[in-house]
């Protein structure tokens, strides 16, 4: 339900990036999203045409990578990944482990932009004068 | 045209998280613990954190309350009959607590003619809109999360909800008063809290008949002492 905040928390993060680069166009915004982060993808999916729509970002791409669960175990001491959410037992020992290393994650990773060639030609030119 | 990456790795809840941070900093130098108390509509959150006021005040603490709902005033009015000061934070139809509600409602009170200063607490209990996902992605700065179940949801919340259950740090099983009539597996309902959430602390609770509120008032105790160090 709180899906429509992280995403237009999303869109003002990405916006103010994507200023530094004026003229780029955002191609797509890749999120890192733990299981246990309480957000269902389909959802963000949703909220993010209705958020992106009459901003720098509309008809970007919404990419959203699943982290799932890591824990440290006491018992046997190894850190190992878990399918699920449904029990915090160590897969190599069975025993629970209470120390979670990953799973909560909702983080914007990294963004794909598009800038017009002009410019970065215009930079080729630059430094190629510069050399001359 | 030319394609390029830019890496943000920045937390989408950043801005909340910040706010956290800061209250956190604030309920710490004011030496009050701060508890975030989650569970569904209908747990008995407000009654157990009504006999929790009343046992805190009579015994000479100074506790107060905030207490989140989408609309009315209804559950600070219930809270404020156990003699601790309480305030309602409406959020008109936003699903959870966050920081900055947070803060604006701890400066507000302080404002206000008889009001509340943090510095004159040793307990602040904030009781979140009663919900099982959106509340467990903000942190209020809070020292302990305490997620409620009460008898009458079925063994299986943890389990269907884990989240919320993984990230706190206590739990509490509301209404064991009528536990027999609704079948409740307590076997299995402590067996799938700890599947979720290995090693948490579990109080077994009835705000009825009080069973159970000794336990969490010495653990209560416990954690205020040890914040004050």
């Amino acid at each position: 339900m709180h899906e429509l905040s992280i995403v237009e928390s999303v869109v003002d993060a990405v916006t103010e990036t994507a200023a530094k680069y004026p003229g780029a166009k955002v191609k797509s915004v890749k999120l890192r999203v733990g299981v246990l982060a309480a957000v269902v993808q389909e959802s963000l999916e949703f909220c993010w045409e209705l958020a992106t729509v009459g901003t720098p970002l509309a008809g970007a791409a919404l990419v959203v990578n699943a982290v799932p669960i890591g824990l440290h175990c006491a018992a046997c001491g190894r850190d190992s990944e878990i399918d699920g959410v449904q029990s915090m037992r160590c897969p190599n020992c069975g025993e629970l482990a209470a120390e979670l290393l990953q799973g909560r994650e909702l983080e914007i990773e990294s963004i794909e932009i598009e800038e017009p060639d002009s410019e970065s030609a215009g930079q080729q030119v630059g430094k190629s004068a510069a050399r001359a | 045209m030319t394609t390029r990456i830019v890496e943000l790795r920045r937390g989408i809840l950043k801005k909340n998280d910040e706010l956290a941070a800061g209250l956190r900093e604030r309920y710490t130098r004011a030496g009050a613990l701060v508890l975030n108390l989650v569970s569904s509509p209908g747990t008995g959150k407000t009654a157990f954190l009504e006999l929790t006021l009343r046992r805190l005040t009579q015994a000479g603490a100074k506790a107060a309350a905030l207490v989140g709902d989408l609309e009315t005033d209804n559950d600070a009015r219930r809270l404020a009959a156990s003699g601790a000061p309480a305030r309602q934070v409406n959020t008109h139809g936003i699903c959870h607590l966050d920081a900055e509600m947070i803060g604006k409602h701890l400066d507000d009170w302080a404002g206000i003619e008889g009001g509340v200063v943090l510095e004159g607490l040793d307990y602040l209990f904030i009781e979140n809109v009663g919900n099982l996902v959106c509340p467990s992605s903000y942190d209020l700065g809070e020292k302990i999360r305490v997620a409620l179940l009460s008898v009458t949801e079925g063994e299986d919340k943890p389990l269907k909800y884990p989240t919320l259950f993984n990230s706190a740090d206590a739990a509490a099983i509301t209404k064991i008063d009528i536990a027999e009539p609704c079948g409740f597996d307590r076997e299995l309902a402590l067996h799938n809290i700890n599947e979720i959430r290995p090693g948490i602390r579990i109080f077994e609770t009835s705000a009825k008949t009080g069973a159970g509120m000794d336990a969490w008032l010495a653990y209560l105790e416990g954690q205020r002492e040890a914040l004050r160090g």
